[in-house]
């Protein structure tokens, strides 16, 4: 009996005065996956908070090799920036999309930040490239094994998000903008936009204050 | 309870896309302007002496925080949802250990270099 309350409770009570603390009977289903992703974000924030002490620490040891002054190309990095930045604009729009059920609509703006976002992928790999290339590869010195270990996860974060967009568009495709599908990409756009947030770390703390030091 | 008047609410909350969506086209243009216009001034800071040279750094976190704040409120939304309060505590409690983690790093390093004997 008791039950069977608990069961029927989200349809049964004006989910409006749900709010997740407790009062006004259970929190819809999308905002407790939504608040748990949110902590898994927040636990990642704190990973990469680890690297970039890290960073901030080794970033003077470079063993007589060169300076991020001497290896930053800084219209590269601007490039990337506004790359990644449109991508989260895009998977903003996609979400939206998504939300509102036009899932033609969703898959445009999918690709415009799969497109973005590997283009952001591809002129970071270029740049490691130039630099392994230059002999200023991550064992170099403490500073660079620092930026590869920090922009490297970055970017491993980068594509592992491509490859879920891939995944959840495939799943809007198959079997539709269905509760299920949408609850993974509303956690999917959070992700990428706590890339870009990431990323704003990176671009300010690596590249800027390297450069100008 | 397992007619199909229920099994169209098993997995979705009658209501919840009336109040849930407060986000907009607008709102995401509004964030995209303005870290645009918060990363053009990042770059243009750190290449120019438009600011007093070693104010740079300070200005560079600021103009960072401000565009980390952007992204917060229009692109993750976060406090306009009514279940907003859990998820800025989690925030909250995310910038304490970020802020001890690499404050506390700099410190104890920089303490220790300055300490070491001259090489």
């Amino acid at each position: 009996m008791a039950i069977a309350a608990i069961d029927r409770a989200p349809t049964a009570v004006p989910t409006e005065l749900a709010r997740g603390r407790g009062g006004g009977g259970p929190a819809p289903k999308r905002t407790v996956v939504a608040y748990g992703f949110w902590i898994f974000i927040l636990s990642d924030m704190v990973m990469f908070s680890a690297l970039f002490a890290a960073f901030a620490v080794l970033r003077g040891n470079t063993a007589g090799g060169p300076t991020g002054a001497e290896l930053f190309d800084l219209r590269s990095v601007f490039i990337e920036t506004m790359c990644l930045l449109v991508s989260s604009y895009t998977c903003g729009l996609g979400a939206l999309s998504a939300e509102r059920r036009q899932p033609a609509r969703f898959l445009m703006f999918g690709v415009a930040t799969f497109v973005l976002g590997a283009a952001f992928l591809f002129i970071e790999a270029t740049e490691f490239a130039r630099m392994v290339a230059i002999g200023a590869g991550p064992s170099r010195s403490g500073f660079l094994s620092a930026f590869f270990t920090l922009v490297g996860m970055h970017g491993v974060h980068v594509t592992g998000g491509l490859i879920a967009l891939i995944y959840f568009s495939a799943q809007v495709i198959t079997i539709g903008l269905r509760t299920a599908v949408l609850r993974r990409l509303l956690c999917w756009s959070l992700f990428w936009h706590a890339l870009d947030i990431v990323w704003v770390g990176v671009f300010t703390l690596v590249y800027l204050m390297g450069d100008w030091h | 309870m397992t007619n199909g008047h229920d099994r169209v609410f098993d997995d979705r909350t009658p209501g919840v896309e009336e109040y849930e969506s407060t986000a907009s086209y607008l709102s995401y243009t509004v964030g995209l302007v303005l870290a645009i216009l918060a990363t053009i001034a990042s770059f243009v800071v750190s290449q120019t002496d438009l600011l007093w040279p070693p104010g740079i750094p300070v200005g560079l976190i600021v103009l960072a925080f401000a565009q980390i704040g952007v992204h917060l409120v229009f692109f993750l939304h976060l406090g306009s949802g009514s279940d907003s309060t859990n998820n800025i505590l989690a925030l909250a409690f995310g910038v304490l250990i970020v802020f001890l983690v690499i404050t506390g790093s700099v410190w104890i390093i920089t303490n220790l270099n300055s300490n070491m004997m001259p090489m």
